[in-house]
């Protein structure tokens, strides 16, 4: 039972992890290697919020996922935007911003196991048997309002259906009359919010550290990989199956094998099936 | 009215005699093709002689590491088409490998170096073959995830000496060795991969970067190519990564640390992507200043992505491309 319960819980954690690299990647066909930096860097932004300036909780989670989006928007408007379509650039120059920020933060000094944030409830239940605290159901509760709140957005609102018209046919979208370059801003903004609340409702279980940058980035693209770059149905289904083989290792194995199930997963995607289980690419494109 | 002007680039005279049998009429014309290249050689060469402090020496020797490492970028992103974002595998794998066949079962270093150059580049190879038959961003994201995966595994399994790591690798034996060996070997890795890439094996790996359709319709496996070029390039990083675990005499985790990453990565966009010599070049402007400014830890890293940032987006030629145009161009306005 255990089991069962925390592999969901962890496979919500890593769908909220990835939604945001899979948004940027499906819709403007952009690796944002940054993520895992912007992840970081709005977790640090809600400390900073809360510890130096002393808002408001609520405020501070609002302003840091602004502030996210904003990153994620200038990181584009700035730098990307330019190497748009240069495959070898984008990689390099979203790796690099990613870099320089991670290690801009270490060099600042934050560093250590000092950096915590509160939870946003403190007290636990137990369901089934299993004790759970309410942070874990909080974020189950965000993760799958989040993906609902996604569905409808991208299949409801104007915007939305915009974004998924970039995805399907950038050309043929901006016949239409889209801004194919205000819609990646906006998918890289939305990315970068997503990467941010994902970090506002994480690391209230454990610190903040830099090199969550790094991990959450390699689960990101593992989840985005095995699920099929760029598909979200993709990445919900491969979180889950991710998510429980971690658990399944914590519990039967040992507790270090985490990231190996990721690249074993990668590893195994890419051989038996390159396009992931829900690629939205063509096996042509892919393959060669 | 005074009429517009456009710029125009014409190939000087020198330039166009030089391709051929000509090069040899005069001494001018073989003087305009040996001396950038002599000047490159015998620098590199004079280096250790004409530099007095033994500390300033061996950055020269890590310069040349680092050489290697970005040749390696330099050609598998350039002319092959795929962006190692992991230069610190390849150093880590040939470093751990070097340092195991050293201290366990006690070869001596004219054995490990080759052997485990070769040893791990078919391991590195082995490792990242999963990614090599497809195209688009798999390669950069694996090559990404292997130093950090391997990182946590020799700190979480402590295999290999764990997060001590592994002490008591023999040393060159003397300091003159080790530094003629290292920079030989960054002279013939870049004159050799240049040759290679302008014979008709190396067009087939330039085609798999513009074309791979073309190329595997011509009968010719793919994967293959992209195979061969790995090994090579990882051949280079292993190299790097053996003689700096017998420079050091100890292999550790550092050898998977980002600095091996980004460093080439950047040396090569400044120094010019696309010309190899580039790479070196550019690693002899990044290496110094980056131990010039080694007190100021890990600001390094940004300061390097920053300048990565601003030369892939800005000025995405390079030092090199850009020296190469003025020497072998000129420029005047003409009347449009």
């Amino acid at each position: 039972m255990e089991i069962v319960i925390y592999g969901i819980i962890n496979s919500i954690t890593l769908s909220l992890i990835a939604i945001g690299f899979t948004l940027v990647y499906g819709i403007s066909r952009l690796p944002n290697f940054a993520h895992g930096a912007i992840y970081v860097v709005s977790g640090f932004m809600v400390w900073i919020f809360l510890n130096m300036l002393h808002l408001p909780y609520l405020l501070c989670i609002l302003l840091s996922l602004i502030a996210s989006g904003i990153i994620g928007g200038i990181i584009y408007q700035l730098a990307l935007i330019r190497v748009r379509g240069m495959p070898i650039s984008e990689i390099i120059a979203s790796y690099a911003i990613g870099l320089a920020i991670l290690e801009g933060l270490r060099w600042a000094g934050f560093k250590g196991l000092t950096y915590t944030l509160p939870s946003f409830l403190e007290g636990s239940v137990i369901i089934l048997g299993v004790p759970v605290d309410f942070q874990r159901i909080f974020l189950v509760i965000i993760g799958v309002s989040i993906v609902l709140f996604l569905y409808l957005f991208t299949h409801k609102t104007k915007l939305g259906l915009a974004l998924r018209g970039m995805a399907q046919d950038e050309r043929a979208a901006m016949m239409l009359g889209i801004d194919s370059d205000l819609m990646a801003v906006i998918s890289m903004a939305l990315g970068s919010m997503l990467a941010g609340l994902a970090a506002i409702v994480l690391l209230p279980l454990g610190n903040i550290i830099v090199e969550a940058g790094y991990q959450i980035l390699i689960q990101a693209i593992a989840v985005c990989i095995v699920g099929g770059l760029g598909s979200w149905v993709g990445a919900v289904l491969a979180s889950f199956i991710i998510g429980f083989a971690q658990i399944l290792t914590v519990a039967y194995i040992e507790s270090h094998f985490q990231m190996v199930v990721a690249l074993l997963a990668i590893i195994l995607t890419l051989i038996f099936r390159p396009s992931g289980l829900f690629g939205m690419q063509k096996e042509l494109e892919e393959r060669v | 009215m005074k009429g517009s002007f456009r710029k125009e680039r014409i190939d000087r005279g020198i330039k166009v005699r030089t391709e051929g049998i000509y090069a040899i009429s005069s001494w001018r014309e073989m003087g305009y093709l040996i001396i950038p290249r002599a000047m490159l050689i015998f620098g590199l060469l004079l280096s250790p002689v004409l530099i007095p402090s033994l500390y300033w020496q061996r950055v020269i020797t890590y310069v040349c590491i680092y050489s290697l490492l970005a040749i390696g970028f330099d050609f598998l992103a350039h002319f092959v088409g795929l962006v190692s974002l992991g230069g610190a595998f390849f150093i880590g794998v040939g470093g751990y490998l070097g340092a195991y066949l050293n201290t366990y079962l006690n070869l001596p270093l004219y054995l490990t170096i080759p052997i485990s150059s070769i040893v791990g580049a078919v391991i590195c190879t082995l490792l990242l073959l999963p990614c090599l038959p497809l195209r688009g961003v798999y390669f950069a994201i694996i090559t990404l995830m292997y130093p950090l995966i391997f990182m946590r595994l020799i700190e979480a399994l402590d295999i290999l000496g764990g997060t001590e790591g592994i002490f008591g690798v023999s040393s060159f034996p003397n300091q003159w060795v080790e530094q003629y060996f290292i920079i030989l070997c960054t002279l013939f890795a870049l004159f050799l991969l240049r040759r290679f890439v302008n014979i008709d094996v190396g067009l087939v790996f330039r085609a798999v970067k513009d074309n791979d359709q073309a190329v595997r319709a011509s009968g010719i496996n793919v994967t293959f190519v992209k195979a061969t070029a790995v090994f090579i390039a990882s051949l280079l990083g292993c190299l790097g990564g053996v003689t700096l675990v017998h420079i050091y005499m100890w292999a550790g985790m550092s050898l998977f640390a980002l600095d091996f990453s980004i460093i080439p990565i950047a040396a090569t966009v400044i120094g010019g992507g696309g010309t190899l010599v580039g790479a070196v070049i550019g690693t002899f402007i990044l290496v110094p200043v980056s131990e010039l400014l080694r007190e100021l830890g890990t600001l390094r890293i940004v300061f390097y992505s920053l300048i990565l940032t601003g030369f892939v987006i800005f000025k995405s030629e390079g030092i090199m491309n850009y020296a190469q145009r003025k020497y072998h161009q000129f420029e005047r306005w003409v009347r449009v």
